[in-house]
């Protein structure tokens, strides 16, 4: 046993198996998640059938997923047809193998982790493509034509962005980045007096793009596409696109919160004191949370839904509670502050659907082309610029 | 050591597999399907040689960047006439020329062995702890900085070359 633990292979592994084990039912909560927050924004109630307040809607869904018929269009082109959600799938969870979860949880720290990153969302674009293309029919590729524009633009302006991080942090290792904000002391988007808000906002409108997600959801519009390039896809294999999209939502708010907003570091990394926050901010969200909704339980008038929903808040607040054991919490303050980054960054993310209308397509062009890449390339003359300033 | 023979073999046979079925398809996406996993196997070689940023770089550049553009091209274009027209022009007195330097050339290499390439002396300092990326832009921003800003107006001559061709009236 001793043996097996200590095997370098080990971590790694086990971190891969969690990932692909997991990551689909917390892409099934995402999608809960924004509808329910969505539902919210406009005075609506959302999913309430299955499970209280919604809560099992995620794997009802998932049942009807894989139940589903599986339609290949006559004149597609079968075997791409087959073989585009996998590019799409392989690709978004093969980028999670250079995220840092936490110090020692992670699956490999590759020095071009960045660059890995990069690589794999260019790759995606390849199943969006080929999925539209191989539908052989006329809103798919209408669909794909469009991404594979809007993708290879925006992968310009995000390269950008990136570039302003890289340069601050020296590094492409995705460790070694959160490594260097912990040894300055300071969250990168803090950082050169402030002006990495700049790049930082340059990321995020590029990276909403790049994951084809609202205001610039142009590739799916329902108005005009129907669903744009998966509109053939339909069953398991749409559930592939979805998962990869959700996850490439996930890798993109990875990248936001290692790059500018310190990884698994908790707030004022360098503030000895403020250790504290390790155990308060956990205890506030888990127990807070969990007796937020046992509040709720009243509200519900099935029994049965009672119950589901008494266990949920017990367990949220049975979480909060183990994390003030100093053992568990040492182990488990890491994968909690990135997490609850990357959980916030997905919120504006979702925010940002709510709240913005779908740009013209021409639009779409100006914003890339015109703003974000002259302003990712003036940031990084201004990041070098300041970069060479003495520290503070 | 076995795995990365293995390995190289793998990448070997994707790189010349890919090359192979990328001239025969009819198809036009197809071959560029196998394009793509021809330059995935490239990729693997550098890798396999240790260059993670050329790895990373080639797989950006030519599978995310250029074969997405090749893709965009062909999805334009009507593929069931292009599937009729001949695929192999008849200029195969040029292409065996061709060959057959090629084929020369890797003859007196496979002969020759090591001694035939001059190495580079950095090759012995390799390892002085500094990553891939961090050799790579060293060398390509103090020693080779000429070449590389002349490569880059190059560039830029071609960026705006192009713009002007395409539109009329700037």
């Amino acid at each position: 046993m001793q043996t097996v633990l200590q095997h370098p292979l080990f971590t790694p592994i086990l971190v891969t198996l969690v990932i692909v084990a997991v990551f689909p039912l917390l892409a099934g909560y995402i999608v809960l998640v924004e509808r329910k927050v969505l539902a919210d924004f406009q005075v609506r109630l959302g999913p309430m059938r299955v499970g209280p307040h919604g809560l099992l809607q995620p794997i009802a869904d998932a049942l009807k997923l894989l139940l589903k018929e599986d339609i290949i269009p006559a004149d597609a082109d079968r075997s791409i047809f087959w073989l585009a959600p996998v590019i799409s799938t392989f690709t978004a969870l093969t980028a999670f193998s250079v995220i840092p979860f936490s110090k020692t949880i992670y699956v490999a720290d590759v020095n071009v982790g960045i660059l890995v990153i990069s690589a794999m969302s260019a790759v995606g674009i390849l199943g969006i493509i080929l999925g539209g293309w191989a539908s052989n029919s006329h809103y798919p590729l209408l669909g794909a034509l469009r991404s594979a524009a809007q993708l290879v633009s925006y992968e310009v302006a995000l390269a950008f962005a990136l570039l302003s991080g890289l340069m601050v942090a020296g590094t492409l290792s995705l460790q070694g980045i959160v490594q260097a904000q912990m040894q300055r002391g300071i969250w990168f988007v803090f950082s050169n007096y402030g002006f990495m808000i700049v790049p930082f906002v340059v990321y995020m409108i590029a990276a909403t793009a790049e994951t084809n997600r609202a205001p610039f959801d142009l590739p799916e519009a329902e108005s005009e596409l129907v669903a744009g390039f998966h509109t053939e896809y339909s069953g398991f294999r749409w559930a592939l696109y979805f998962l990869a999209e959700y996850a490439n939502i996930f890798v993109v708010a990875s990248v936001a919160v290692t790059l500018f907003w310190g990884g698994w570091l908790r707030p004022f990394p360098s503030v000895k004191w403020l250790a504290l926050l390790d155990y308060l901010v956990p205890l506030l969200v888990f127990a807070g949370s969990g007796a937020a909704s046992l509040v709720l339980v009243k509200r519900l008038k099935d029994p049965l839904q009672q119950k589901v929903l008494v266990g949920a808040a017990l367990l949220l607040v049975v979480a909060g509670l183990v994390y003030v054991i100093p053992a568990v919490n040492a182990a488990a303050i890491g994968p909690f502050w990135f997490l609850f980054k990357v959980s916030l960054v997905i919120y504006l993310m979702i925010w940002f659907r709510g709240t913005f209308p779908r740009f013209r397509y021409d639009q779409l062009m100006d914003i890339g082309w015109k703003w974000m890449i002259p302003i990712g390339m003036g940031a990084i003359v201004v990041n070098a610029a300041l970069g060479m300033l003495p520290p503070r | 050591m076995l795995m990365d023979t293995i390995l190289f073999y793998l990448f070997a046979a994707l790189v010349l597999g890919g090359g192979i079925l990328t001239i025969t398809r009819r198809n036009a996406v197809h071959s560029a399907i196998f394009l793509i996993l021809s330059l995935l196997g490239v990729a693997g070689l550098y890798l396999l040689q240790s260059a993670e940023f050329l790895f990373a770089v080639q797989i950006v550049l030519y599978v995310g960047g250029i074969m997405v553009l090749f893709l965009f091209v062909i999805m334009l274009v009507n593929l069931d006439q292009a599937a009729k027209e001949k695929q192999f022009n008849r200029q195969w007195t040029v292409a065996l020329a061709c060959a057959g330097l090629v084929g020369a050339e890797i003859f007196y290499f496979l002969a020759k062995g090591a001694g035939a390439f001059q190495l580079a002396k950095g090759t012995a300092e390799a390892n002085t702890g500094m990553g891939n990326t961090e050799r790579l832009a060293d060398a390509l921003f103090s020693q080779y900085l000429l070449p590389f800003e002349i490569a880059s107006l190059l560039l830029l001559v071609a960026v705006v070359g192009s713009v002007v061709m395409a539109k009329k009236r700037i």
